[in-house]
């Protein structure tokens, strides 16, 4: 890892994610055994504790522009793993919302349009419609052909569904997304 | 409470609503054979899986929440995946601690909250239906299959939750009592890579093939798995040499009753299974 200017540092980084994860995360002793439980640490630019660390130094930007916090997928493996309870999974939700809302550059832009990809499917249907999903996901990725052959197989074994399961009741749906402010 | 005979209300969950339909019919089938009863939420909705929790905790708590609000009152709701199960009791935990977002909750769905919900996993339900002698008399019919349990993340829940039973062993001491052998090995509790099977796939495709070389690395026939997603993402994202049979707990349950497999499942699968089932007599 290269040195770190601590003059870049946004002050109250901590404060903000504790306030939005209501995580404390100053109770790490940077044992490592959340990065050492994670199954997605290889692939990630920094390792789990090493961004608690990095929150503790105000360093905000290079946090939210980071592939960790969107390889995480929340398995929670890491908060089985901690000895101090450290809630890592929600620290790492708040710093997925906060990249969102403070236009962060998104170090995975597929990872979240498959999120979007999902929350739409979900908007119109109330359930999840994996068929719409995955067809969405790949036009938005212009990617149509890496996984052509899995969805056709998938298709003729019945798992991918042609039509939606539905909620009957769109009107409350609607309601959910007006009361939670739809995509964040 | 008494289960033969008992009334639970049931949240299935979008993938065993389309994905995993052999994962709804052999645990209905399951059920069935106890006479415990079952009736489908009317008109759920997703519990917001990982994405909405991902990106949008308060819409995520919103769709959880509907469906605590649509469950009939004084009775158990069963659900049968282990993400939703933890979305909901999420919520749940969330509408209890705060007074605000209770009320806020109570006004929009004009009901009121039922506090002490009580949402049952199926490991839950059958520990249960084990203490109550249900599972008696049902052995040997998977005699010598060689199982790799895999529970996934599901015994992983966040610290606020760490009180609650993770259940490790529960699948070990089941498919004992009826006759199946779990193997010992290392990837019990490696997390699938949920959603990143689609996202980035090749991350997911080397933690698959991990798991999958664990199981036939420790001597094991085929995987059974806890999670419907879990089953889904070992089919589609593992490599041609490292194939096992994956199953469904409630399908390997359910084939332990004799009378109640049933093909159309298998027929679901993407790694068949019915050379296995024949060599064990399963078919």
């Amino acid at each position: 890892m290269d040195a770190i200017v601590m003059n870049e540092g946004s002050k109250n980084f901590a404060g903000e994610v504790e306030a939005l994860s209501h995580a404390n995360l100053h109770r790490c002793w940077h044992c490592l055994a959340c990065s050492g439980g994670c199954p997605f640490a290889q692939d990630m630019e920094y390792l789990p504790n090493a961004v608690i660390r990095m929150i503790q130094f105000g360093l905000k930007e290079k946090v939210l522009k980071s592939n960790t916090i969107w390889l995480c997928v929340g398995c929670n493996t890491c908060s089985m793993e901690c000895p101090n309870s450290v809630d890592m999974a929600a620290i790492m939700d708040a710093l997925r919302q906060m990249a969102i809302l403070e236009h962060s550059e998104i170090a995975e832009p597929g990872i979240l349009s498959f999120h979007q990809a999902v929350i739409n499917s979900i908007r119109r249907h109330g359930r999840t419609h994996k068929l719409e999903i995955m067809m969405k996901y790949k036009f938005s990725e212009k990617d149509l052909f890496s996984d052509m052959n899995l969805g056709l197989k998938m298709l003729a074994k019945r798992k991918l569904d042609l039509l939606p399961s539905k909620v009957k009741d769109k009107k409350s749906i609607k309601a959910l997304f007006k009361f939670s402010g739809g995509i964040s | 409470m008494t289960l033969a005979g008992s009334n639970l209300s049931y949240f299935p969950g979008c993938s065993l609503a389309t994905t995993a339909k052999e994962n709804n019919a052999s645990l209905n089938s399951f059920l069935e054979h106890f006479d415990i009863r079952v009736s489908e939420i009317n008109d759920w909705n997703c519990c917001g899986s990982s994405s909405t929790h991902s990106i949008n905790k308060s819409l995520a708590l919103s769709l959880a929440a509907r469906n605590l609000f649509l469950a009939p009152e004084n009775t158990p709701m069963l659900i049968a995946c282990p993400g939703c199960y933890l979305r909901l009791s999420q919520a749940k935990m969330e509408l209890n601690e705060s007074k605000e977002k209770q009320t806020a909750y109570e006004s929009l769905f004009d009901k009121p909250f039922q506090k002490n919900i009580q949402l049952l996993h199926f490991f839950e339900l059958l520990v249960n239906m084990k203490d109550q002698g249900l599972l008696k008399g049902l052995d040997g019919k998977l005699k010598g299959l060689k199982i790799a349990p895999y529970y996934g993340c599901m015994p992983a829940r966040p610290p606020k939750m760490n009180k609650e039973k993770n259940h490790y062993g529960l699948m070990e001491k089941t498919m004992a009592s009826l006759g199946g052998e779990s193997v010992r090995w290392p990837f019990l509790s490696t997390c699938c890579g949920t959603f990143l099977s689609v996202s980035r796939p090749g991350i997911s495709e080397n933690l698959v093939n991990r798991i999958m070389q664990g199981a036939i690395a420790s001597g094991a026939e085929c995987i059974v798995t806890a999670c419907a997603m879990c089953h889904l993402n070992l089919e589609i994202r593992c490599r041609p040499e490292n194939r096992l049979p994956v199953f469904h707990f409630s399908e390997l349950l359910s084939l332990a009753l004799q009378k109640n497999g049933s093909k159309e499942w298998f027929k679901r699968h993407l790694i068949n299974p019915e050379a296995l089932m024949k060599k064990r007599g399963l078919v």
